[in-house]
């Protein structure tokens, strides 16, 4: 398997020193993994197994339970659209719906040039300035298609 | 000249930012202080200027208002913001201090009452605590509605080297946010009612589960920690009483299930987020194996207030078996949405027609979903029936974590339940079968009815049946309430893709 281009095992050894004595590691570790690489690089399990003692088998399911891993890196930019009923109650799956037929994409898809990745998410707790969308940290309510148009072109789709 | 800015994450996706960049363009010398929001999302950003100590508020605000708000002439002027209807209605014990203070001043907390009710707790002995929170009459807030005063006596009664105090805020449930706005706006009450508990059943070790989802509230969550560390309310001389408690945030992963106390348990120790069988219950062996109170944001950081002002203070609000407030939160399509803190035994109809003011649409209310995406979809028909838990039992429905959700006449309700079963599809564990295969099935069936096929109504039942009988936890043993209430309620949407089918 290829390393993956931003992969620096020095960094990975960093982030595991760090967590491994914590109780309960392994969800603080996974994150900052992969707020260091954008993903779960496949080169990080062996030392990840190593010093947690878990078998691949056990690393494996916990990456695959989770929506928030990845096992391969996302666009330069996510942007979550809710699809959530509170959302769906003004508007928010034709939004969705239409902005992804727009793009040629799929939930998860990211844009050819590489720019954003979308994904669903399930309530932002912003259900009373519905519909709802995040692009990486940063929230935004109440969309229509004018506003995700802008917050897309900002992210350089 | 002081101006109140809320930085909540209601307000900032409302473009609270931009307007805190144009008040600080016109009045660099103006004092701005960020708070959390009062709850009136319909006029977010809702900026405060305090005139002659008191706080007026204008809203919705614009960049392009800020001139106006400075000298007093803007059109969006709303008087003094204590006494908007909304806000007078209320009964604040939860949320006394959210959109008030500067979440992350502990000065400011301490001068609007916090700390009271720790330094009330550090005098009291454990089974006292507990007590107090049996007088209180105080219920589990995240969904179950479990007294939490017999859940800290287990978690008290166990005999252990380790217990602990696990924070649930995995706020997964659609049309629910009252989480997230007491983390955000007043972080230190739940770190004062998680210590609280520790006192109260012997942990010295807190976590709070929070949602990945809730990048903000993780932000101030964190921030607060690591300030009451430094001012001794955490860590091992609470307030110089020579008692140990600390705690750490700890971010969940996007899973809706681990809201589920065994699940977030399970994810907590870094596994697959998989429900466990009960017994044993978390309070005999939870995190670790360790006796655990598992307890929701809500009703954890209602113990303050409880300590502060008298169990029995708090236990005279409220209606039968249903003390104290209802942090109710309005969503949806509706005028005014937003978080409403009452006395339990308020009606449904009250809190979507008179505080929500109906639709945002302009439309007639077709349905009102309670308690997040496990909770039944209410018919207008059923609006008299009073917020409490027992009352919202007998009327086929639950209140959960008392989020509401309005629907306007538009809304296809065959359409909602196949979200539900999708839903239950997509999150669940895995650990049943009548989840995991039943929710595809349930999807599968209701395409069926949508294409007008009779035979596959029956069928619906049968496997809602299945999956009420048949599910480890509510994931799976309630998705039938959201489904079933809409067949039961809406049969027309139905029945009417069958005739277009014919
Ligand atoms: C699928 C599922 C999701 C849940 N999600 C949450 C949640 O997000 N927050 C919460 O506090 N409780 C949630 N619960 C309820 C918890 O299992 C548990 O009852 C609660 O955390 C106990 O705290 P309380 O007694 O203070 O309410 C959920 C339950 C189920 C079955
Ligand atoms: S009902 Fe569903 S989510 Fe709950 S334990 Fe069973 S499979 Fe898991
Ligand atoms: S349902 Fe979309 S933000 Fe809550």
């Amino acid at each position: 398997m290829p390393a993956s281009a931003d992969f620096d095992a020095a960094e990975l050894k960093l982030i595991i020193d760090a967590h491994r004595s914590l109780e309960g590691p392994l969800l603080p570790m996974l994150h900052a993994i992969q707020d260091s690489f954008g993903h779960i690089p496949a080169e990080s399990h062996a030392p990840i197994c190593d010093a947690l003692n878990i078998t691949r088998a056990e690393l494996h399911g916990v990456i695959s339970f989770y929506h928030d891993f990845r096992e391969a890196p996302a666009g330069r930019h996510v942007l979550k659209i809710c699809r959530a009923e509170a959302c769906q109650s003004v508007g928010g799956s034709e939004l969705a719906e239409s902005l992804l037929s727009k793009l040629g994409l799929n939930w998860h898809g990211t844009t050819p040039n590489g720019a954003v990745t979308i994904e669903p998410v399930y309530c932002l707790g912003l259900c009373a300035c519905a519909p709802a969308a995040m692009v990486d940290d940063r929230v935004v309510g109440r969309i229509d298609a004018a506003r995700l148009d802008t917050l897309l072109a900002e992210a350089g789709a | 000249m002081k101006i109140y800015v809320p930085m909540d994450s209601a307000a900032k996706a409302l473009g609270a930012e931009d307007v805190v960049a144009a008040l600080r363009a016109e009045a660099p010398d103006a004092d701005i202080i960020r708070t959390g929001t009062r709850g009136m999302i319909w006029l977010e950003p809702l900026v405060e200027v305090e005139i002659d100590g008191v706080r007026h508020g204008f809203g919705p605000a614009e960049p392009s208002d800020a001139a106006a708000i400075l000298d007093g002439t803007s059109a969006k002027a709303l008087g003094p913001v204590e006494d908007l209807e909304w806000m007078k209605r209320q009964t604040r014990l939860t949320f006394a201090r959210v959109g008030v203070i500067d979440p992350l001043s502990l000065d400011d907390y301490e001068a609007h009452g916090g700390l009271k009710g720790l330094r009330v707790a550090l005098d009291l002995s454990a089974q006292q605590i507990v007590d107090e929170v049996k007088t209180s009459g105080l219920r589990g807030r995240g969904g179950a509605g479990f007294p939490t005063g017999i859940k800290w006596q287990t978690v008290h009664d166990a005999e252990a080297p380790q217990k602990y105090i696990v924070c649930n805020a995995d706020e997964g449930d659609s049309g629910t946010f009252a989480d997230r706005m007491v983390m955000e706006g007043d972080p230190f009450t739940l770190i004062e009612g998680m210590a609280i508990a520790g006192l109260g059943v012997g942990a010295t070790r807190g976590y709070v589960y929070l949602r990945s989802e809730y990048p903000d509230a993780i932000a101030v969550m964190t921030r607060a920690v690591e300030l009451a560390r430094a001012a001794g309310v955490l860590g091992s001389d609470i307030l110089g009483s020579g008692r140990a408690f600390d705690m750490e945030i700890r971010k969940g992963a996007g899973a809706y299930v681990c809201g589920e106390e065994t699940s977030l348990l399970n994810s907590l120790e870094g596994k697959r987020g998989v429900v466990r069988a009960k017994p044993p219950l978390p309070a005999l062996e939870g995190f670790l194996g360790r006796p655990t109170v598992v307890n929701n944001v809500i009703s954890l950081a209602t113990v303050p207030v409880i300590f502060e002002k008298g169990a029995q203070h708090y236990a005279d609000f409220g209606l039968g078996r249903s003390r104290g407030t209802v942090t109710l939160q309005i969503a949806g399509n509706v005028a005014r949405g937003g978080l409403f803190e009452t006395a339990f035994g308020i009606s449904l109809g009250e809190v979507v027609n008179d505080l929500g003011g109906g639709t945002a649409s302009g439309r007639p209310v077709k349905a009102v979903q309670v308690g997040g995406p496990l909770g039944a979809y209410m018919p207008v028909s059923k609006f008299d029936t009073p917020l409490g838990y027992e009352e919202f039992d007998q009327a086929g429905g639950l209140i959960g974590h008392a989020g509401l959700t309005v629907f306007d006449d538009r809304t296809d309700m065959l359409g909602m339940a196949r979200f539900a079963m999708e839903f239950c599809a997509v999150e669940s564990c895995g650990k049943c079968t009548p989840c995991r295969i039943g929710a595809v099935r349930g999807v599968e069936t209701l395409d069926r009815i949508a294409e007008g096929d009779a035979a596959a109504l029956p069928l619906l039942t049968d496997l809602c049946e299945t999956m009420t009988d048949g599910s480890l936890c509510a994931l799976g043993g309630f998705t039938p309430f959201p489904v079933m209430s809409a067949v039961t309620h809406f049969p027309d949407d139905f029945a009417r893709q069958k005739e277009a089918a014919e």
